[in-house]
């Protein structure tokens, strides 16, 4: 079975000791891959508004922007450090320079903005091009070199000449000393004047012009801490409405606030939650069932959250249950106790919608990802490794299987590597292109073209449903 | 212009030219702010043709610069050679009104503002009309919203033709796909009416105010609450009934608490515009529901409006509306939940006793009053205390005093010492309304006491507290009651105590006068000066240095100089130093 996805191209990032940007030979991404630095790895992919531009964050605290060129393919635009690491001496704590989120600001003018955030700071970075520079000096040459008074008779104003591009990263505001605890989620609002960043206990609410105030607009934080019973996993504004936003929890619900109704949200409007079926209660159920991940669709209509083992479509308008509930890797079931052992069982999958909320795609292990088509209801698990990578090939499907192998290229659960992951992902918002973060690679995957040079709609193809 | 005159005279502005890219920020910014200098210099002519062109694309620049720049093109009409030139003036401002910080395009828009005047009809139509269409027809909504503060400006002096092209621009602004445009025309929308004919007003302002003010975003709707109080305003009074109050009554209920914060908030210039009829028939329901609402915030600022919107009401029915309608919400607002409420509250009801008179506060305000003086949150206590001022001329304070004390001694103690500073600053007045027997029967220990407090902003307060005690009470009485206990602490353990009474004796010798400081004050201070502790010591030459003036030269030969000369014998090198201060500043030598 063929599946329309292929490979644009996959970039190691291993910006030290210099940015390696290579497409071909196989051998050097295998060198990076004994060599992977963990500042190196990526912890965050975001698509820009129009898709043009992809950010990556990583745990070194560097942005790395790629550009979409007009043959389709996405090159590096800047790289800048966005955080460096730090000591809070009241608390003697180390903060970590990782990028935790990324946000793109809707465009203002030429320039581009996105917020990321560390545990603690959020920052504005304005990313801008510059391609003239002013020539002319009148007391020195453009050398540098002092100019014989004497010679200097009339004044010269400067003029500008073009020169080559020059893509320069500018932080524009810090926005820090808001969080306690560690930020999990930034969210820009459909306002373009406010966003919110939550950490484990509290949302902020700020004004992207003001650095030295924010509100809190949700408090979990309990009198005292010994009753703290859940804490804030992801908060997102909805899309269109600038009142909405979801917050998802530990404890698996995922809630909405209607920031009209009161300056304080912690009172909710719709909680979502799915009753849990008291027969297969066990140690792992609150585990497993704590959100990692919510998005809203494009059409405002949905909310999708990802726990350990699914992903589920809610409708805004309907709490007690999910309209659609996907697995994602049910033969971990069995799994669960050596996964709690591990730690792995506490990894935070990301989801994502496409551009038209028609197919929803997730991260697994062993470099696997899922999608999954909402209408045929018909799913893939895709594989995002060098080995299988290779430029303009086509990602061919793959199957776990409990028990005995059925075909060749079936993977036995008990081979599944753990310590790869594939935590984020992102969809272009109008075409069929996806980036997959794994570990410090990042792929970026296209929909294959069709002959008269248009793209395929999305179209899932697997196995035939038995 | 220059050139002519030689190297000498070109140096200045050379470095001046050459800063303006200087690496340095601090630098390109004097440069920027010299640019006048610059300009100057190189004449009109270079100055339209060489130095503007450069500074429109200098955008790149940081935001002070960028700001700087923007200010200072606002007065460079007689640089580029008068009003005949001042459209040269336009293009770097466009560029300024694009960029991203919003304070520079502020300033930009301002500046514009600015030399629109200073174009003739003409020049308006030719030049400064086609660059407010250019903005107003951008790709990115920076420059949308920086022509939504231009419309009004150009509007009143253009010809109809160009009259109907500003308003259709500014009607597609209204409607703009992004929520910071639609705010940007919301927000001018009141400004932009003020100039349209009336006609206009009602047929295009009224439709766009509307729209706006029922957008899908809050942060659109709130804004144009303003826009709808400066429409009122314009609108004679038989149409405000049909064109604006529906929507303003929709505001004042909205969905969105903080639309209603903004009703509250400008419920006075809202009174104001609609005049007495609406504000009985309206208005006054709609406060009282303001005052009721279920967010804290909105009913904050509707707490803070409640006296002038009350002195505001028609008098011929004030005081039946304020009784049947309002007092009964104030009465609640008085055990609120929230602290906040309270407090707002607090700064204003005192107010209402003027306008109701003496029979009704001490009926109805009295009693709320002494709820709030026994409120478990301090500000709101303070807040009754610092407007006790507005009671004393209806009722008199005495009527207050039984319940007054308690909350003045309990503040007095509270445990945070910002608090105790805020009460202690409301002494003096306290005093003055109280009258002297009161304030030493039961206030003047507390003075006392604050004196040795453990917190330094405290002493130093109560400190400044007496010297306005004895302004008020006069010599004698400081003589009688505090000058003792202050000089008693002279010989007190505590050598922070002992700096107390220098600090003291700083602050009341010149209120006292030189008898007593001669007399009382200045024996004490000399027998300080062999304190053990070095930083009294000091103190004590400084103090000397402070009372010199007030004391006689005979006293100051005999008694304070052999004292400083020994204190600038001393091991100690500040002691020396301030000893050495004193005898120079009062003339020793």
């Amino acid at each position: 079975y063929s599946f329309v996805l292929f490979c644009l191209c996959s970039v190691p990032l291993c910006l030290r000791p210099m940015q390696v940007f290579t497409k071909t030979k196989s051998e050097i991404y295998l060198f990076f891959n004994l060599v992977c630095d963990p500042a190196d790895v990526i912890s965050t992919v975001e698509f820009n508004q129009t898709g043009e531009f992809l950010a990556t964050g990583d745990k070194g605290g560097r942005v790395v922007i790629f550009q979409r060129e007009p043959q389709g393919e996405y090159n590096v635009y800047s790289t800048f450090q966005s955080h460096e690491p730090e000591f809070d001496y009241l608390k003697s704590l180390e903060i970590e320079e990782k990028i935790n989120k990324i946000r793109w600001l809707p465009p203002h003018n030429p320039a581009h903005f996105l917020l990321s955030t560390n545990d603690k700071t959020v920052k504005l970075w304005k990313v801008s091009e510059k391609d003239k520079r002013a020539e002319g000096y009148n007391l020195r040459d453009e050398e540098g070199r002092l100019k014989d008074l004497s010679t200097i008779t009339t004044l010269q104003v400067p003029v500008l000449r073009p020169m080559d591009l020059l893509v320069e990263a500018s932080p524009r505001r810090v926005f820090a000393n808001a969080h306690a605890y560690h930020i999990n989620s930034i969210s820009v609002n459909s306002d373009c004047e406010t966003y919110l960043s939550a950490d484990d206990l509290r949302i902020n609410l700020w004004h992207l012009n003001i650095t030295d105030r924010s509100f809190n607009i949700v408090d979990l934080k309990p009198e005292n801490m010994e009753d703290l019973s859940e804490v804030i996993t992801v908060a997102e504004f909805h899309p269109h409405h600038c009142h909405l936003l979801a917050f998802s929890s530990s404890t698996g619900t995922t809630r909405l606030c209607d920031m009209r109704a009161r300056a304080l949200c912690d009172q909710h409007a719709k909680l979502f939650e799915e009753a849990v079926d008291p027969s297969r209660r066990s140690f792992f159920s609150e585990i497993v069932s704590s959100v990692s991940d919510v998005k809203f669709s494009h059409s405002g209509r949905y909310l999708l959250t990802r726990d350990y083992l699914t992903v589920k479509v809610w409708d805004l308008n309907m709490e007690n249950k999910p309209v659609e509930t996907y697995q994602v890797h049910d033969y971990l079931q069995t799994k669960l106790c050596s996964l709690y052992e591990s730690d792995c069982i506490f990894d935070k999958f990301e989801c994502t919608w496409n551009g038209t909320d028609s197919v929803i795609m997730t991260g697994a292990y062993n470099n696997y990802f899922r999608m999954f088509d909402r209408a045929s209801l018909r799913d893939v698990t895709l594989e995002a490794s060098r080995e299988v990578c290779k430029r303009r090939a086509v990602l061919q499907p793959r199957r776990v299987c409990v028990g005995k192998k059925r075909k060749e290229t079936d993977v036995s659960v008990d081979s599944l590597d753990f310590r790869k992951k594939i935590l984020h992902t992102a969809w272009h918002p109008k075409e069929n292109i996806i980036a997959i973060a794994a570990s410090n690679n990042l792929y970026i995957f296209q929909d294959r073209l069709t002959p008269n040079g248009h793209h395929n709609m999305p179209e899932i193809q697997s196995a035939p449903p038995k | 212009m220059a050139g002519a005159e030689g190297d000498d005279s070109l140096y200045p502005i050379a470095v001046l030219i050459d800063e303006l890219r200087n690496e340095d920020v601090q630098l390109r910014l004097n440069s920027i702010k010299k640019l006048s200098t610059i300009a100057l210099a190189l004449g009109v002519e270079r100055t339209r043709t060489e130095l503007l062109p450069f500074l429109t694309d200098t955008i790149y620049d940081e935001d002070e610069v960028l700001l700087a720049l923007a200010e200072q093109l606002g007065s460079f009409t007689v640089l580029v050679g008068g009003p005949e030139f001042v459209h040269c003036l336009l293009p770097p401002l466009e560029s300024l009104a694009t960029v991203e910080e919003t304070v520079v395009r502020d300033k930009a828009v301002e500046s514009l503002r600015k030399i629109s005047q200073e174009h003739s009809p003409v020049d308006l139509e030719v030049h400064f009309v086609p660059l407010v269409k250019r903005l107003a027809s951008g790709d990115w909504f920076t420059s949308r919203t920086s022509a939504c503060g231009l419309f009004g400006v150009c509007y009143p002096r253009v010809s109809s033709t160009v009259k109907a092209e500003i308003r259709q621009h500014f009607r597609t602004l209204c409607s703009d796909d992004t929520p910071m445009v639609r705010r940007a025309a919301s927000s001018k929308l009141g400004e932009f009416a003020k100039v349209l004919e009336l006609d206009y007003v009602k047929s295009d302002i009224i439709p766009l105010f509307t729209a706006l003010a029922s957008d899908e975003q809050d942060s659109v709707r709130l804004l144009a609450v303003e826009a709808g109080v400066s429409i009122a305003a314009l609108l004679p009074q038989e149409d405000l009934e049909d064109l604006v109050m529906p929507t303003l009554r929709q505001a004042a209920e909205d969905k969105s608490w903080r639309v209603r914060y903004m009703v509250a908030d400008k419920f006075s210039e809202l009174q104001k515009a609609v005049g007495p009829e609406i504000t009985k028939n309206d208005l006054v329901p709609a406060f009282q529901n303001l005052l009721k609402d279920c967010e804290a915030e909105v009913r904050t600022a509707a707490a803070n409006k409640v006296k002038v919107f009350c002195e505001s009401l028609p008098e011929d029915s004030r005081e039946t509306i304020i009784m049947t309608h309002i007092l009964p919400c104030v009465k609640e607002l008085v055990s609120d939940t929230n602290q906040h409420v309270k407090s707002a509250l607090a700064s204003v009801i005192m107010g209402l006793s003027t306008i109701l008179g003496k029979d009704n506060t001490v009926e109805h305000l009295l009693p709320l009053f002494l709820v709030q003086l026994k409120d478990e949150y301090p500000e709101v206590r303070l807040n009754i205390i610092s407007n006790l001022d507005c009671v004393n001329e209806v009722i008199g304070i005495r009527q207050l005093s039984q319940s007054l004390l308690p909350a003045i001694v309990e503040l007095a103690e509270d445990a945070k010492w910002r608090v105790r500073l805020a009460i202690i600053e409301y002494m003096p007045l306290l005093a003055g309304q109280l009258g002297v027997e009161f304030f030493d029967e039961k206030l003047n220990s507390l003075c006392m006491a604050w004196l040795i407090d453990h917190v330094y902003a405290i002493r130093e307060a109560a400190t400044c507290n007496l010297m306005k005690l004895v302004e008020k009470f006069g010599a004698e009485w400081a003589q009688n009651t505090i000058v003792p206990k202050v000089l008693g602490m002279a010989n007190d353990s505590n050598y922070l105590h002992r700096m107390t009474t220098l600090f003291c004796i700083n602050a009341l010798s010149e209120v006292c006068g030189q008898e007593i400081t001669t007399k009382h004050m200045l024996p004490v201070v000399l027998k300080m000066s062999t304190d053990q502790v070095a930083n009294v010591r000091f103190n004590v030459a400084r103090c000397l240095q402070k009372i010199g003036p007030v004391l006689d030269s005979s006293a100051l030969q005999a008694e304070v100089k052999p004292v400083l000369e020994k204190l600038a014998t001393d091991q100690d090198m500040d002691v020396k130093y301030f000893a050495l201060e004193a005898i120079s500043v009062l003339a020793l030598a």
